[in-house]
């Protein structure tokens, strides 16, 4: 079929995009992980030099190698930190999942008039500044916090319980950030949800609540996989909440990643870090992309 | 209207019958929102193995009435009965009533066997029968091949049927269907009115249909019980509401009718006589019981029971002369719009036995207007 130049050009510009935004970037990083790590700005080589010609094309190949990826699997740390970030992101998925559907479903079970306004309640922490709500938890969790004035001054407890700078604080931290990406998508699954089908339950002899698990649970699952993934996979990367909230023994990808170009500026060891959590995301990524599509399958 | 009804060989009338014992019962069933009155005094008995229509137009509360047999929503005031339990306070799924939905409701993600077996794992029913009965409802509706599509895979009339497969696999007492043909293009709607009869007659369920479409209720029900603001404003078979209306409201929501008002002047041997234009003869026919000497009343007569001709008949009644204003072919029939010298429109319909081209009455042609006593009825209001 002959396409038109219009045409190819409206495909074209998603793909430039991508190309010059994705792909160029990364392949830009993918070669800083292969350099070795110099005194030098920038901090690496070898860097591509055009000017002697072909030879210099091929110099530059032959001085790549894997070495950081090698280091990357000996030294128990990045190890740690991966398994560390993976399992951090999915206990908070968890929670945030807990927290997220009960919402979404009150809000889909809320009257017309009331939806907007709910809706409106959960996109609205958007409208301030990230960095400024995780600085306001640190005032709420913090040994003279509110949290702790308030249980000492109830005479809970005698002396101030440490909550900023644990797990658990990256854990709130987490599960108040990235609730709405839990809440909307469940959500817009349960306002579809056609009502007749839990009367149809409930006539065919289910109780409320078996209704409830046969049907509204079953298609509300695509909704439930998007926002998991909407959670999971950016909270392994997260660098601001567990460096901001979280202690010493708190042990993310991210910040090993910020040491690693800010603090080392070892940006080869770094570029790899990031090369290879880039790989380890492919996984969920490539699921929510199913489940996407799953989903659209069915709508159709 | 269509006549296409199949008349039962035998005498099905059990509300005739003293002694039959009703399924369902609502006695004195109010429902209020508010202000609001959705359901108003209703009193009504279905007999079992009856296929009862609900008519009525939208917002009359045929589907509330509906949904309190379904258990979705509750009787304000008064009591209803299935079976001769009282259904007061006992859940959807409690009772012994299986319901089709409008919008089919079909559960998205199970096949169409899943669907069907949906009800049955609810029940008691051990899970060896479950896929023999799943089998029998399959055939039942003709849709063996599609046991393992998804509801998206099917077409509206086989959607249909999954519904209906679904609403009957648990051998309800009594199946309520929500304007089961809705959806359906008009000719599938046709098909499946006797499909539907057919099922009903094969499996002795009581159906309760809710419909707003006069033909499909005359089609396919026992009785039809016509609602208007949440009254009961006739509950009657087929041929007594379209016969025998008790107002001229439901005489003219049922088929097409022309209503002449006038003045009872006489009532003698089972006829009353009504006087309405000093011009005209009056009318004489049988009439509604309530209609009384010296009152007002209206005659309402179906235009197939109208003659026309253009001459004038030799009866000292039950005549009328007017003028041919339009008329309206539609193949078999002719309907013929008369324009009297009061100015009111009649119309009279017949059927065209002889070719177009020998028809006798036209356009501006002065003609007369007659019928027999038993044609009309006069009601009081």
């Amino acid at each position: 079929m002959q396409m038109n130049w219009p045409r190819k050009l409206l495909i074209g510009i998603p793909f430039l995009w991508l190309l010059a935004l994705f792909l160029v970037p990364f392949l830009i990083i993918l070669k800083i992980s292969l350099s070795d790590p110099v005194l030098a700005i920038p901090p690496y080589s070898p860097r591509l030099d055009l000017s002697n010609g072909f030879e210099g094309i091929i110099t530059f190949f032959s001085e790549l190698d894997f070495e950081n990826y090698i280091f990357l699997s000996e030294d128990s740390l990045y190890w740690k930190a991966y398994i560390s970030s993976i399992k951090i992101s999915a206990i908070a998925t968890f929670f945030t999942l807990m927290i997220g559907f009960p919402l979404a479903y009150a809000m889909s079970n809320a009257s017309e008039n009331w939806r907007t306004p709910l809706l409106m309640l959960i996109i609205l922490p958007f409208w301030t500044s990230f960095l400024i709500r995780i600085y306001s938890w640190m005032g709420i969790l913090s040994n003279t916090g509110l949290i702790n004035q308030l249980l000492l001054w109830m005479g809970v407890i005698s002396e101030p319980i440490i909550i900023l700078n644990t797990n658990t604080a990256v854990y709130i931290g987490i599960v108040y950030t990235y609730l709405p990406f839990m809440v909307l998508p469940i959500y817009a699954t349960l306002d579809r949800l056609d009502g007749s089908l839990l009367e149809a339950a409930q006539d065919l002899g289910c109780t409320r609540f078996s209704a409830f698990w046969l049907v509204t649970l079953r298609l509300a699952k695509p909704g439930i996989a998007a926002g998991c993934f909407l959670v999971f996979i950016p909270v392994i990367g997260e660098f601001v909440i567990p460096s901001l909230l979280g202690g010493s023994r708190t042990l993310m990808i991210g910040k090993v990643l910020w040491d690693e170009f800010f603090a080392n500026r070892d940006w080869p060891i770094a570029s790899a870090v990031a090369v290879f959590l880039l790989l380890i995301l492919l996984i969920p990524i490539v699921l929510f992309q199913r489940n996407e599509e799953k989903q659209r399958e069915h709508e159709r | 209207m269509n006549h296409t009804k199949p008349l039962t060989p035998h005498h099905f009338a059990p509300w005739q019958d003293g002694t039959s014992k009703p399924l369902i019962s609502f006695s004195n069933v109010s429902k209020t929102y508010g202000d609001f009155s959705a359901i108003d005094n209703v009193d009504l008995k279905i007999y079992p193995k009856e296929f009862f229509a609900l008519l009525g137009p939208s917002g009359c509360g045929k589907t509330t009435l509906m949904r309190m047999l379904a258990g979705f929503e509750e009787a304000s005031t008064g009591t209803i009965e299935i079976d001769g339990h009282n259904m007061k306070g006992v859940p959807a799924n409690k009772r012994p009533v299986n319901m089709m939905f409008q919008s089919y409701a079909l559960f998205p993600h199970l096949s169409v066997a899943d669907n069907l077996a949906f009800g049955l794992k609810r029940s008691k029913m051990p899970k060896s029968e479950i896929d023999g009965r799943v089998e029998e409802m399959l055939r039942l509706v003709q849709l063996t091949k599609f046991a393992k599509r998804k509801p998206h895979q099917l077409s509206g009339g086989q959607k249909q049927r999954v519904a209906l497969a679904r609403a009957l696999a648990k051998s309800p007492k009594l199946l309520l269907l929500d304007e089961p043909l809705g959806a359906l293009d008009k000719k599938l709607r046709q098909e499946t009115q006797f499909e539907l009869v057919d099922i009903q007659e094969k499996t002795e369920t009581t159906f309760v249909i809710v419909t707003h479409d006069q033909e499909e209720a005359m089609t396919m029900a026992t009785r039809i019980a016509v609602m208007d603001h949440g009254k009961l404003m006739q509950v009657g078979t087929p041929d007594e509401i379209y016969e025998a209306p008790n107002s001229t409201y439901i005489a003219d929501f049922i088929g097409d009718i022309s209503i002449i008002s006038g003045h009872v002047q006489d009532i003698e041997n089972e006829r009353a006589t009504i006087i309405w234009d000093e011009s005209q003869t009056p009318i004489r026919g049988s009439f509604e019981r309530n209609v009384t000497k010296g009152t007002q009343a209206h005659f309402a007569i179906r235009p197939e029971k109208i003659q026309i001709s253009k001459t004038e008949p030799s009866q000292g009644y039950n005549k009328i002369f007017g003028q041919v204003e339009d008329i309206a072919y539609t193949g078999n029939m002719s309907t013929y719009f008369v324009r009297l010298p009061n100015q009111k429109l009649i119309t009279s319909q017949m059927v065209n036995d002889r070719r177009i081209s020998q028809r006798s009455i036209t356009w501006e042609d002065h003609v007369w207007l007659s019928w027999h006593d038993e044609a009309g009825i006069i009601l009081a209001k």
